[in-house]
């Protein structure tokens, strides 16, 4: 057998074994994309509710949501997903996905859920790089630390009081873990910041405020 | 490979070729996943049905693949096969999915499955390949729990911490706190604490091989079954 028609017969069953690979791959993605979107919407959903009471908004939370970009309040220069809970039309609370950039390792995912008021009605860390048994103890499942934040608003405790004790504030840090909290500290503080500016703007447009400016 | 040796497949793969303990193959998702219990399991597992499609699939067409595309295909087979249980943990594990995250796409990456194709599943007929998979998968998931045990069992003081995660809510009451009030010792979580865990674990095993009489030579079958591929 000539060689030329070796590496032909060769190169016929790898396209035949890719298309095969890339078919079977295809058919479970169809059979399982709805399943894979419904898990991640009601995992959000969950994790929405944990810090807004469901029965406070009868609105669609997942689904009525706008992106917004504040590098200075909101901690990233990409477009943050804001979820705004309503009760017969009328805003009930927002709940943003800010992020503390300055972690002891990295950025900090938040949720923080504001009501119309301006008060706190939770924190959340959504996904972190600190310390096992130093900084994770921002997560709700090994201390109550997040919990501090309930209720709290940008009147409660006052500006020079939103520090971690330290710095002379009003929040415990961590032993051998201070830049962790301090971070969050200020990364909810700049959200309330944030709301309290942009708040009919947060609740009135379907499109991000600031993006909607530049770009038309 | 004539004798159908069963019995030599199932010891290889669970102890004389262990992957991990022999071969050293797959550590990255070894010692990067085996930080609790649970977490090693649901690693062991994924990985266990991984080597078992592959290795079935490739012991079913090696007649058909020429020699100098083999490889290329042996890697198409594993990343769909891969591709395929990730999409189908995230539709029905979605929990653990979450947990394992990144490690699961990686199984790809575990040269303990691209080793055992090559090395075994394109030599052996079907029901010996699936076999060997079963094992090696067994033998890999085997050590991937005793690590995630000890190093959950020395750092938090717990044993199957988030087991309803893959049990169900049946096994929501399995969480064991085996020390009260512990502080932690956090070496053993953090990624030091897979090395030296998976150090001891190797000596131990080696110590328990040097005391048993001499019948065959562990390192010699370990050395005619360790594939060319790199270590990632």
């Amino acid at each position: 057998m000539s060689n030329s028609r070796q590496i032909t017969a060769a190169a016929i069953i790898l396209g035949l074994f890719s298309l095969a690979g890339t078919g079977l791959v295809s058919i479970t993605h169809n059979a399982t994309k709805e399943r894979i979107a419904a898990n991640e919407r009601a995992v959000l959903l969950d994790r929405l509710n944990a810090i807004l009471p469901p029965q406070l908004y009868d609105n669609d939370i997942v689904e009525d949501t706008l992106k917004t970009t504040s590098q200075e309040y909101l901690g990233s220069n990409k477009p943050v997903t804001v979820y705004r809970a309503r009760s017969q039309g009328k805003p009930i609370a927002a709940v943003l996905t800010p992020v503390a950039p300055d972690g002891y390792n990295g950025n900090i995912q938040l949720l923080v859920a504001v009501l119309y008021d301006g008060t706190v009605a939770g924190v959340r860390v959504i996904s972190h790089h600190e310390t096992p048994g130093l900084g994770d103890a921002i997560e709700e499942s090994r201390s109550d630390w997040v919990f501090n934040f309930n209720g709290r608003s940008l009147k409660n405790p006052k500006a020079k009081n939103w520090q971690v004790k330290r710095d002379g504030g009003l929040f415990d840090q961590f032993t051998g873990a201070t830049i962790t909290p301090r971070a969050i500290v200020k990364a909810v503080y700049r959200t309330l910041l944030f709301f309290s500016e942009n708040r009919e703007k947060l609740f009135a447009a379907s499109e991000s405020p600031k993006k909607s400016e530049a770009e038309s | 490979m004539s004798g159908r040796n069963y019995g030599k497949v199932c010891r290889d793969g669970l102890w004389n070729n262990n992957q991990a303990l022999v071969a050293l193959l797959g550590m990255c998702p070894l010692l990067a996943v085996s930080n609790t219990l649970m977490n090693g399991l649901g690693l062991g597992l994924a990985t266990t049905l991984t080597l078992i499609c592959s290795n079935t699939i490739i012991s079913l067409i090696r007649k058909q693949v020429p020699d100098e595309v083999r490889l290329p295909v042996f890697v198409l087979i594993i990343a769909s096969v891969v591709t395929i249980i990730e999409l189908c943990m995230n539709a029905y594990f979605h929990e653990l999915y979450k947990i394992l995250g990144i490690f699961i796409p990686l199984i790809v990456t575990n040269c303990a499955i691209i080793g055992r194709a090559e090395a075994f599943a394109s030599k052996n007929p079907l029901d010996l390949a699936a076999l060997d998979g079963l094992m090696m998968g067994l033998g890999f998931t085997s050590v991937l729990v005793l690590l995630g045990g000890l190093r959950e069992l020395i750092g938090s003081g717990t044993l199957f911490a988030q087991i309803h995660l893959m049990l169900g809510e049946a096994a929501t009451g399995w969480e064991l706190t085996i020390i009260d009030d512990y502080s932690g010792f956090l070496l053993a979580i953090l990624p030091p604490g897979a090395f030296i865990g998976l150090g001891l674990i190797i000596a131990v095993k080696n110590i328990i091989d040097s005391r048993q009489p001499q019948k065959s030579s562990p390192k010699e079958e370990a050395a005619t079954f360790a594939p060319q591929t790199e270590n990632i």
